[in-house]
């Protein structure tokens, strides 16, 4: 009922720029992980961005995040006010850590379009005892005297409240003092005595000079005031100040001393995506906007070319040729728009490194190569993830306790490196440990036990055995810990990277670690295809998977017992798949010398696609199927649909998702291409 | 929190309360609410996908939006008819899926006010399943379509048939 318009601009802001600053936030404290202390400007920034996330939620009214995020603020409130405070690092950590990703998880629902139900109570609680600890071991510390002779504005009325107001503010910073006069509220003969001598005020606190003079200088109506440290008195230095105050003191609330952050809320500069959202560099947009206005010309060059009639053939395949390029800059520039580096993806391994170690006792160090990458916005989405699974699993499996790597003669802190690089059009991430590295004959019992083999253990090859560990439920774990052991995780990743359109593949070595390389597309949206014909219908086969097309000799064609077709082809034997059969294309050619051969490869298997016409190679724009389509059967071997220039549809085929290439369904030994 | 919403709701219901696109397939006049509708195109090159239901034609290019088109006769399970240059596909829009609805022909938009409408007669067997009323305007009968069950009963028939 009460689900919000997800295409509200201002929710989509507020998720967007919400999970920025928890970002943020994780970065800092990271970085400041190093040294294992904050340093103040990470506490300044920690205490800006939260306040901010704070504040928007206050707007947006998710109350729960506005009161979590209220009593982190005023944690850091505390010890930003107290440069000599003395925190405990991994406590203050593992609280922003806790709210960081409570707040996370709401503020993910809330994206989801559902109402946040988190109740952040026991954190607040914890926060606020952690404070007051603070607090107290504060209050230990030496304390100053002070004495302090406040005069208010002429005719500013009242001047026995408003002393009973500084005394009421007063007690937050200390605990002991007297006044003069005493009798504020009951006796209203001080008012003139207050009038005559000003409000003498003798207290301790612990605080600096400098916070209790700014102290009194919000105070309303102030026309004067002397502030004077007696323990500092018979030092060089003279602290007696008096300050004239021509018009009202400035800040006057009871919580003025939010008054400098407010408005600060400038959170560094939006350097990457999330939520669907994407930060372009004004110089892309703004040769966009140039290349759309070429565009417009060039349209009109060719319309007037038309009409006028008169301007010959010449200057119109100019003028064709003129758009031509500007199509294809306008093709580049959106494509660049999307793409987004991978810092940001890797960075938040460092957190998710540091809590499996934590939470298992290892040491571990994240090194990160190659993280201006860029890659697909979509697929960056997809993949992180993935990411996540292998950095845990790397940390699980692979990095072994600190004893044990030192025994082995290895550094005692674990490495794992993430890895990103451009090779081709594809782009490889790969995650490496220097941990124990898999277990081959441990990982082929599992499978022997799963009846996942067939063949004598021999004969499978040290890539095939590494393949099962992307097989559903397999897991060489005995017990199940919070992170790893289920084996839900790596047939996870493995289907993961296969949506992105990529592939993965495994390499372990005994006692030096194991890399896993996730090789994945540049990008989704514009395939090289080639499109055929069956019958009246129209594929797209991905140029890349095409070996050859060829028309065959009828007599190279056998048919086995089973009915199945295969081709004999230079001495190799490959399986036929009739393109119009498996997609029950009516009109299409069934006999093998009216029409023709397509070879396909993928990942080392080899099938002849049977089509009626090659119609020819072209750039297409992928577009998934209707969603309503999708649900309506599953599509196999159809990964999407791609628009033709005449503005007809046609289907891409999914290569590796057709029979004889299917993933799944086949023998185990080839799941883990893909 | 929702006050943006309710504002939206508001405003389309101003405007297009009581009105119905209405359209014919064979005898019948159909109504179909007309915040519903996004458009209304000529017949146009179906890409057929294997698998599907039968009356699930394909799909369509909208401008570069791809659309799956559904025709409504079979959905009724009428016989098919050949597409003519009266064919219309009227682009709907329900709960965030477009979908195109392939009728004979289109009519007009008419305004039937709640108190024309009753409710169809309870024939058994779900033979109203895709109606949620019938409309009077004039002399003519109007059977009001429930685009949701339209849309998603799908799910439930194909469910029972496996």
């Amino acid at each position: 009922m009460n689900r919000r318009d997800l295409t509200d601009p201002l929710l989509e802001m507020y998720i967007y720029e919400t999970f920025q600053l928890l970002e943020r936030i994780e970065t800092v404290v990271l970085d400041s992980e190093a040294e294992s202390a904050f340093s103040p400007q990470s506490i300044d920034e920690i205490f800006r961005n939260v306040h901010t996330i704070k504040g928007s939620a206050a707007m947006m009214q998710y109350v729960k995040i506005a009161e979590i995020g209220h009593a982190i603020e005023d944690l850091f409130h505390f010890i930003r006010a107290d440069e000599d405070i003395e925190t405990d690092f991994r406590v203050l950590s593992g609280l922003v850590f806790r709210v960081v990703d409570f707040i996370k998880a709401q503020v993910g629902i809330i994206a989801r379009g559902e109402v946040p139900n988190g109740n952040p109570e026991l954190m607040i609680t914890d926060i606020n005892l952690y404070l007051s600890a603070l607090k107290q071991s504060e209050d230990s510390r030496p304390t100053i005297a002070y004495r302090a002779v406040v005069r208010f504005q002429d005719h500013c009325q009242m001047e026995n409240v408003r002393a009973y107001n500084i005394i009421h503010r007063l007690k937050e910073i200390s605990e002991s003092f007297n006044h003069d006069p005493q009798d504020l509220l009951d006796d209203s003969a001080t008012v003139e005595d207050i009038r005559e001598n000003g409000f003498r005020i003798r207290f301790h606190t612990d605080k600096e000079y400098e916070h209790v003079h700014r102290f009194f200088m919000q105070t309303a109506f102030l026309e004067e005031f002397e502030l004077m440290a007696e323990d500092a008195a018979d030092e060089a230095e003279d602290r007696k100040i008096s300050v004239s105050l021509p018009f009202e003191a400035p800040g006057t609330g009871n919580d003025s001393d939010y008054g400098e952050t407010k408005g600060t809320d400038v959170s560094g500069k939006p350097d990457q995506a999330r939520g669907g959202m994407v930060s372009v560099n004004v110089g892309k947009l703004d040769k966009l906007m140039d290349l759309v206005g070429e565009l417009v010309i060039a349209e009109a060059m060719l319309t007037s070319g038309d009409s006028a009639g008169g301007l010959g053939t010449g200057s119109y395949s100019k003028a064709n040729g003129h758009l031509r390029k500007i199509t294809n800059e306008l093709q580049d520039v959106v494509m660049s728009i999307r793409m987004v580096p991978l810092a940001t993806t890797f960075h938040k391994m460092r957190r998710v490194a540091r809590d499996m170690c934590r939470k298992l006792n290892k040491e571990a160090e994240i090194r990160i190569v190659g993280e201006e990458t860029e890659l697909d916005k979509s697929i960056i989405d997809q993949i992180s993830d993935p990411l996540m699974h292998l950095v845990r699993n790397a940390i699980d499996h692979g990095i072994e306790p600190e004893a044990d790597r030192i025994a082995q003669g290895k550094p005692g802190v674990g490495v794992i490196t993430l890895e990103a690089k451009n090779s081709g059009g594809d782009v490889e991430i790969i995650v490496r440990d220097d941990g124990k590295g898999l277990n081959r004959e441990r990982i082929l019992e599992r499978a022997f036990a799963q009846g996942l083999i067939s063949n004598p253990l021999s004969e499978i090859s040290d890539n095939e055995a590494y393949g099962f560990i992307f097989q559903p439920g397999f897991s060489t774990k005995d017990q199940v810990t919070e992170f790893s052991g289920r084996g839900v995780g790596m047939d996870v990743v493995s289907r993961n990277v296969e949506g992105a359109g990529g592939t993965i593949s495994v390499e372990s070595k005994k006692s030096a670690g194991s890399s896993i390389t996730m090789k994945i597309p540049l990008t989704l949206a514009i395939i090289d295809g080639m499109n055929v014909r069956v019958g009246d219908s129209r594929f797209t086969l991905p140029t890349a998977s095409i070996l050859e097309s060829f028309r065959p000799k009828p007599a190279d064609v056998i048919t086995d017992p089973d009915g199945n077709e295969m081709i004999m082809l230079r001495g190799a034997c490959y399986p036929i798949l009739r393109l119009h059969e498996k997609f029950n294309c009516k009109k299409g050619e069934t006999l093998f010398d009216k029409g023709i051969f397509v070879m396909l490869e993928q990942d080392g298997r080899k099938l002849c696609l049977f089509v009626d016409e090659l119609l020819g190679q072209q750039q297409v724009v992928v577009k998934s199927l209707p969603g309503y389509i999708k649900q309506m059967a599953r599509k196999e071997g159809i990964s999407g649909c791609a628009l033709l220039g005449d503005g007809s549809i046609s289907l891409i085929v999914d290569v590796g998702d057709l029979p004889g290439m299917n993933r799944s369904r086949n023998a185990p030994s080839f799941a883990y291409a893909r | 929190m929702n006050g943006q919403e309710r504002y939206e709701e508001f405003d389309e219901e101003d405007a297009q309360k009581d009105k119905f696109l209405t359209f014919s397939l064979g005898n019948e006049l159909y109504g179909i609410e007309i915040r519903h509708v996004t458009e209304i195109i000529g017949i146009q090159g179906i890409t057929e996908i294997p698998e599907l239901p039968e009356h699930i034609r394909g799909i369509i290019n909208l401008r570069g939006k791809i659309v799956p088109v559904m025709d409504v006769r079979l959905r009724f399970k009428k016989p098919f008819r050949e597409y003519n240059d009266r064919t219309c596909i009227v682009v709907v829009d329900i709960q965030d899926i477009s979908v195109g609805l392939i009728v004979d022909s289109v009519s007009e938009v008419l305004s039937i006010p709640a108190k024309e409408i009753v409710s169809p007669p309870d024939a058994g067997g779900g033979v109203n399943r895709y109606i949620q009323g019938i409309g009077k305007s004039g002399a003519i009968v109007i059977l009001l379509l429930d685009c949701d069950r339209l849309l998603n009963e799908n799910d439930i028939e194909r469910l029972a048939h496996t």
